[in-house]
């Protein structure tokens, strides 16, 4: 190594350690924002280092200078696009598509190395076997990641597809999978096992994320995130760079630790959800117009007296709040009623939302103060204290039933709702959740039902309390 | 290009294993959103191999993988931080507009 190839090692060291320090930034919503800036800056830094690094060794034609500014230019301005333009309900998808370039791009990496090796079979496992690995999971990652964006953004059926064959497809597949990773680990120099092993895991992706349903969205995300980092640190294997390696498994780490936070939240296992549960359709079933006799129905003028009244008031936002874009008039009314001295907080199931802490960042574009979300084990305390619960297209994490064994959400974690000294409601009609079953606490002598939109029907409490509150 | 032995990559792949575990955890779940699409502009560091490969590359077939791994790796380094910088900035601890009357006490969230 000479001295320039050296000094952009150091850096590249420094990079790292700046991801995580950044990461670490990222413990608190105060010096969250500057912990990514110290990231992106050290990114930029290892980026023209890597140019330095380029233009130095000299091996690189001028088709490949025009090949990395090109497609330098043209991938920013996709990604700037993209970032600038997404609306804040539309993030696991974007989420989604970055882990399918990034796992996509490290695939790549260890195609083009295998293929411009001039002695392939030379290489030896140390660089065939990580690169093997890298275009299986990445490979895996891109396809599952494009498909799993697909069903968020509703191009692709959110409901579980099954196909003739799928179980089959699903045994023969990670065979195959096995018998080509070990078939190139021993001839990196076989272009039909590489193209080979390439088709299969594009296709295992589709076929992996096809059968989950919309509700096992965020552990999906999740997951596939960890995948896109292990791809990355099988690329830093292939090319020797230990900064691949250590952001990729950073990386990899952060996706694992949210995979088992969403699977936990849900009381199921990883496995269980690969496999494909009952996580079935997007929508509520909007059958069931109406309330049964035992329920009791409330109407907004109701509602805003109570919530007038209250000296403590828990909102529990689900992800049907997000669905109807109603989180700014939430947003609003909680303003009012802080205003008259409520002391409002809000409720935040870690499942609430399409990914891992969604609502939460829903939330704080509607300007709620970060100080007001809170977490399931912190808040569930205080809804003894709470006048009122106001639930808000949240269904089955507040169903009482999870704490009783024997049916479909038993053991899940819920929002202890049910001990709040009163609830409402806010529901289009008695539909069920993801689970299927009846929310007892619907049927709670304390719980007002409010059957509306919820847009509509926050904008109505929003009328109503304005009348009290003046 | 092997200047790097298999012990050390492996080392350093167990230890950030475990930096990252370590550091992750203690993030809250109020910002698990932002840190997910944060970790996803740290593997955006995959087009550092782009780059790399790019200056290997002496035949088409190479240039069109090269180019394609660079459009992935910039999309995926840019777009990353510019959206983990906008939802980082909704994140205030009192509402932009107007005044709160009751008390915004900074809890710590750890």
């Amino acid at each position: 190594m000479d001295n320039v190839s050296n000094a952009v090692h150091y850096i590249f060291l420094t990079t790292a350690a700046c991801f995580v320090i950044g990461l670490h930034l990222m413990n608190h919503p105060r010096t969250a924002r500057r912990g990514n800036t110290v990231s992106a800056g050290a990114m930029a830094v290892a980026i023209a280092a890597t140019v330095w690094l380029v233009a130095h060794e000299g091996t690189i034609s001028t088709t490949g200078w025009l090949v990395l500014a090109s497609g330098g230019l043209i991938g920013a301005a996709l990604g700037l696009y993209a970032a600038r333009e997404v609306k804040m309900t539309a993030m696991p998808q974007l989420v989604s598509l970055f882990n399918a370039v990034g796992g996509g791009a490290a695939a790549l990496i260890a195609v083009n190395d295998l293929l411009q090796a001039d002695h392939p079979a030379a290489l030896g496992a140390r660089v065939s076997l990580p690169g093997a690995l890298d275009i299986v999971i990445g490979a895996v990652t891109f396809s599952g990641s494009l498909i799993a964006a697909g069903k968020l953004q509703g191009v692709v059926s959110g409901a579980p597809v099954a196909f003739p064959g799928a179980r089959l497809l699903n045994v023969l597949l990670p065979a195959s999978f096995a018998a080509g990773t070990v078939w190139l680990v021993l001839a990196p120099d076989s272009l039909v096992a590489l193209y080979g092993l390439v088709a299969v895991a594009l296709l295992f992706g589709v076929t992996m994320v096809l059968p989950i349903g919309g509700a096992d969205m965020p552990v999906v995300i999740a997951l596939l995130n960890a995948f896109t980092g292990s791809a990355v640190a099988m690329a830093g294997f292939v090319l020797d760079e230990t900064a691949l390696i250590i952001a990729g498994m950073l990386v990899s780490s952060s996706g694992g630790i949210l995979t088992k936070l969403m699977a936990d939240a849900m009381n199921r296992s990883i496995a269980n959800i690969v496999v494909g549960g009952f996580g079935t359709g997007d929508s509520a079933p909007a059958a069931e117009e109406g309330a049964p006799a035992q329920v009791r129905s409330v109407s907004a003028d109701d509602v805003a007296i109570q919530l007038a009244y209250a000296s403590k008031v828990i909102f529990v936002p689900g992800y049907g709040l997000a669905a109807a874009q109603a989180q700014h008039e939430l947003g609003d009314l909680a303003k009012m009623l802080t205003d008259h001295g409520v002391d409002v907080s809000y409720a935040v199931h870690p499942v609430a939302g399409r990914m891992p802490g969604h609502m939460n960042v829903l939330l704080a574009e509607a300007n709620v103060p970060y100080t007001r979300l809170k977490e399931m084990d912190e808040v569930n305390p205080e809804f003894p204290q709470a006048d009122v619960a106001l639930v808000i297209g949240a269904n089955d994490v507040t169903n009482p039933i999870a704490r009783r064994p024997g049916n479909a959400i038993s053991g899940m974690p819920i929002l202890d709702v049910d001990r709040a000294k009163s609830v409402v409601v806010i529901k289009r009609s008695m539909g069920h959740g993801y689970a299927g079953i009846d929310n007892e606490l619907y049927t709670d002598p304390k719980t007002g039902m409010f059957f509306t939109d919820a847009k509509k029907g926050l904008a109505e409490l929003k009328a109503a309390v304005g009348e009290f509150v003046g | 290009m092997n200047n790097l032995d298999l012990l050390t990559a492996i080392t350093v792949f167990v230890l950030s294993v475990l930096v990252g575990v370590e550091v992750i955890s203690k993030v809250p779940a109020t910002l698990h959103t932002p840190l997910m699409s944060g970790s996803n502009s740290v593997h955006g560091i995959v087009v550092i191999g782009a780059m790399l490969i790019a200056a290997e590359s002496h035949t088409w077939l190479g240039y069109v993988l090269a180019f394609a791994a660079m459009v992935f790796g910039a999309m995926n380094v840019v777009g990353g931080y510019v959206v983990t910088d906008r939802m980082l900035e909704m994140f205030k601890a009192r509402p932009a507009t107007g005044k709160s009357t009751s008390d915004a006490r900074e809890k710590a969230e750890v």
